[in-house]
């Protein structure tokens, strides 16, 4: 058994960045990940990082309250507009504390960070380092977390949280590197694991995107909060899925048919290819739909050829490198073929703006949680500035109330809970092993990625979407019934993919369910059948709430308005 | 329906003497990368094998292997690309193997801490950011795009004969900062890399930057830190 004051899950941007804010509060603080933490997703974000710096001459008047609106807005006025406009607010000082700790922004020649446009904002607003700006980020914060000397257990795979009389008291987690279970206690837990983005098959996610820390705390009791929605990022390559930054279309990249036409003309007449996500990725599924995508084929173009070569080696060098070795197309001569591809889980653990969850010492921050500030649709910039935000959010929280937590079960009870819980674990391994299920897991992650893409993707239909219920249901039947090969040993890829897969169905399933409910469109949950928004039925959160036996249940909690009234959206 | 054959090197130091080879059939459709092939060989040949990986968009530097006798990351090798279908996959050379292709790190990142890899402040700073000019900012384009997968380390034949050699990415990183304006370091970082373990050792046989998946120079940092270790010894100034 490891004890520390407060433990984190993810070493991403999020978990980062509540360990740096808590260790600067003075607490004994251990990062677990399942990678080292520069290789976390957090690094594969490109475009940028939003906040009202006004930095832009075109930007003067920015400033945090119009972050809000566009937010908002964009959030087809699901985001909870307190939370959001506390992101907006917090936005410059936490980019600031960035830059400090040496972040490489790029610049504008008075030396100030530079702001290039992004979709669905009012101003120039996405600060960025080149088309690199996760990965910036990333590293930055990794050197800050070994400055201060943060504990981190690299390559270990969390597979439990410890729950003693209702409090979260720590995890139980794998080690990767030399094999066997060890619980880790803590006064809190915070879970920053990031989006479940590989519950479909179509994703810019990275491989370990699996949601892992929401399954985690929903199946321990904590809700799941707004599942149905799910972003779809308009420029995936087409072979790969991997992301084509917004940054691209910021710089002046257009979008073209199978005719050479610009068509976000006739959905978005003022933003053009700048509209936010939902809007961009239905027009060019649209356009296939109706025939349009190039050579009558599942894509069309992002062309960027009109920007030169001097401008994409300064402004979008990766998205060049990408293009040429992953689609084999270089952007400065040729037009490259992308296709909207999942991106982004705005639904997640169920927290408040401080990362605060429905389970005493459990927070959660970054794509895992859902505030909301995102609502039924993020703008691009805007979740690389939810992790720092309540990532330093959480920190904060987490360590004041591990400083305030009174002592609750004594020491003894502790230690007896976090023997039993790595016990557990390790005999439930075992079990998979020796009792010869029948079910091949990877077929089960198989069926479900592709039900998931193909019914519950940008547009949905009640009878489509039953169906891709049904399957899961199935799916997670098989899940009681599978067989794990491999037991034992260090690296155990087989066994990490085996058991993360039930806790990756419930996800599917907590999507699913919400998106059958919901009977209306807003945001990126887009209904054929129910074309319109509701705001009179549907303008409140859902809350699906994990049953072991069955689908989720599913209740609801109210969006917190007073800034703006929500109004028609149109770009 | 095309196919590859995947030569893979495999050692799990508890049950092995010394490593072996197995070679599996891999099918693909027009495309495949070797990471693509390791997770089919996984998923439906052989769940035992052991490799890392994370973004498969060759940002996050997990999955560097000694693919066909070259340095590569495998999300970012087509077998396409490769001559013949034949690919020999092996995990990076002269390090330690923690099982199969996974080596093991631990001592990339203690040199990697050792140098300081944060910026060093000594004035307190400014409510907004601190100002840099475009051409200051431009002196961090090379170092800063280092995805840390440990590639120019192992091919660095100064590694293979002094264990405590920092090596070229370490290195590299001290030179991130020293060349940051921002950065105000004048003694902390220097004593880290102004010795035998550090800067001395490199003696440019750059197969770092052949290594590089990248196409970094990590050679080129290094030199500019001996320049500046120099001149801080004849003359004091900083950078």
């Amino acid at each position: 058994m490891q004890k520390h004051q407060l433990i984190i899950v993810g070493g991403g941007l999020a978990g980062l960045r509540a360990a740096v804010e808590a260790k600067d509060e003075g607490l004994d603080v251990a990062i677990l990940s399942q990678v080292h933490p520069g290789r976390s997703h957090s690094g594969a974000a490109q475009g940028g990082i939003n906040a009202a710096l006004a930095n832009d001459p075109e930007a003067h008047d920015d400033n945090p309250e119009k972050h809000a609106f566009d937010t908002i807005k964009g959030s087809d006025y699901l985001a909870d507009q307190d939370a959001a406009f506390q992101m907006t607010s917090d936005a410059p000082g936490v980019i600031f504390d960035m830059e400090h700790w040496g972040c490489p922004f790029s610049r504008y020649d008075d030396g100030r960070i530079a702001q290039r446009p992004f979709g669905g904002a009012g101003y120039p607003r996405t600060c960025y380092g080149a088309d690199k700006t996760g990965h910036y980020l990333l590293h930055t914060l990794v050197e800050q977390s070994y400055k201060r000397g943060i504990t981190m257990y690299i390559e270990w795979f969390v597979m439990e949280l410890i729950v003693v009389d209702g409090v979260c008291k720590g995890v139980v987690a794998y080690d990767m590197i030399k094999g066997g279970f060890e619980s880790f206690m803590g006064d809190a837990v915070v879970i920053a694991t990031g989006g479940a983005g590989r519950i479909y098959s179509n994703s810019t996610n990275a491989i370990i995107s699996t949601g892992g820390g929401m399954a985690l705390a929903y199946r321990a009791g904590v809700p799941l909060k707004d599942m149905e929605f799910v972003q779809f990022h308009p420029t995936g390559l087409l072979t790969t899925n991997i992301l084509m930054t917004e940054g691209c279309r910021g710089e002046g990249g257009y979008l073209i048919n199978d005719l050479g036409e610009r068509f976000m003309e006739k959905y978005a007449p003022k933003m053009m290819e700048l509209a936010p996500r939902d809007i961009t990725s239905r027009s060019i599924a649209t356009e296939i739909l109706e025939g349009r995508g190039i050579g009558g084929k599942d894509f069309v173009f992002l062309d960027l050829r009109h920007l030169g070569e001097a401008r994409i080696a300064e402004k979008l060098p990766g998205i060049r490198d990408l293009a040429v070795h992953f689609e084999g197309v270089d952007p400065v001569h040729e037009p490259v073929p992308i296709v909207p591809s999942q991106h982004y889980t705005m639904g997640g653990i169920d927290t408040d703006a401080d990362g605060v969850t429905s389970m005493p010492g459990l927070y959660a921050a970054g794509e895992c949680a859902c505030v909301s500030v995102h609502g039924a649709n993020r703008l691009g910039g805007n979740s690389l500035l939810e992790t720092i935000v309540f990532g330093k959010r959480a920190g904060v929280a987490a360590a004041k109330y591990v400083a305030g937590a009174a002592s609750g079960a004594d020491d003894a009870r502790l230690a007896a809970a976090a023997k039993q819980a790595s016990t557990a674990v390790a005999e439930g391994v075992e079990r998979l092993a020796d009792e010869g299920g029948r079910e091949d897991p990877y077929a089960i992650r198989a069926e479900m990625i592709v039900t998931m893409k193909e019914h519950f993707g940008i547009y949905r239909e009640q009878a489509e979407m039953q169906a891709g219920f049904d399957k899961l249901v199935a799916l997670k039947e098989r899940c009681r019934d599978m067989r794990l090969r491999n037991a034992g040993g260090a690296f155990n890829l087989d066994m990490i993919r085996t058991t993360e897969l039930p806790g990756m169905v419930e996800l599917a399933l907590a999507t699913a369910k919400g998106a059958l409910e919901r009977t209306e469109s807003r945001g990126s949950h887009s209904r054929t059948d129910h074309k319109e928004r509701d705001d009179a039925d549907w303008l409140k959160h859902t809350l699906a709430r994990y049953e072991p036996d069955g689908p989720p249940r599913l209740d609801s909690k109210p969006v917190t308005l007073g800034m703006f009234e929500p109004k028609e959206r149109t770009y | 329906m095309a196919e590859a054959r995947f030569r893979i090197k495999r050692f799990d130091p508890v049950d092995d003497e010394k490593p072996w080879f197995t070679t599996y059939t891999v099918p693909y459709e027009s495309s495949m990368t070797v990471l693509e092939g390791l997770f089919s060989i996984q998923e439906h040949q052989d769940g035992t094998l052991a490799f890392r990986y994370c973004c498969r968009a060759a940002v996050c530097g997990s999955c560097s292997m000694y693919i066909n006798g070259r340095y590569r990351l495998a999300c970012q090798t087509n077998v396409t690309q490769l001559k013949g279908d034949d690919v020999t996959i092996e995990p990076m050379p002269h390090l330690p193997v923690v099982k199969d292709l996974v080596c093991d790190m631990n001592d990339f990142f203690a040199k990697y801490e050792h140098i300081k890899p944060w910026l060093i402040r000594s004035s307190s700073d400014p409510e907004k950011e601190i100002a840099q000019s475009p051409k200051q900012r431009k002196k961090l384009d090379m170092p800063i795009d280092c995805i840390l997968c440990g590639s120019c380390y192992s091919s660095c034949p100064s590694v293979w004969g002094e264990d405590s050699y920092l090596g070229p990415a370490a290195l590299l990183k001290a030179y991130r900062f020293e060349v940051d304006s921002r950065d105000q370091a004048r003694k902390e970082r220097l004593p880290q890399f102004d010795n035998e373990r550090g800067v001395y050792r490199c003696h440019t046989i750059t197969n770092c930057v052949e290594a590089c998946p990248k196409e970094l120079n990590p050679t080129e940092g290094i030199q500019w830190l001996k320049g500046a270790a120099v001149r801080r010894r004849l003359f004091g100034r900083a950078k």
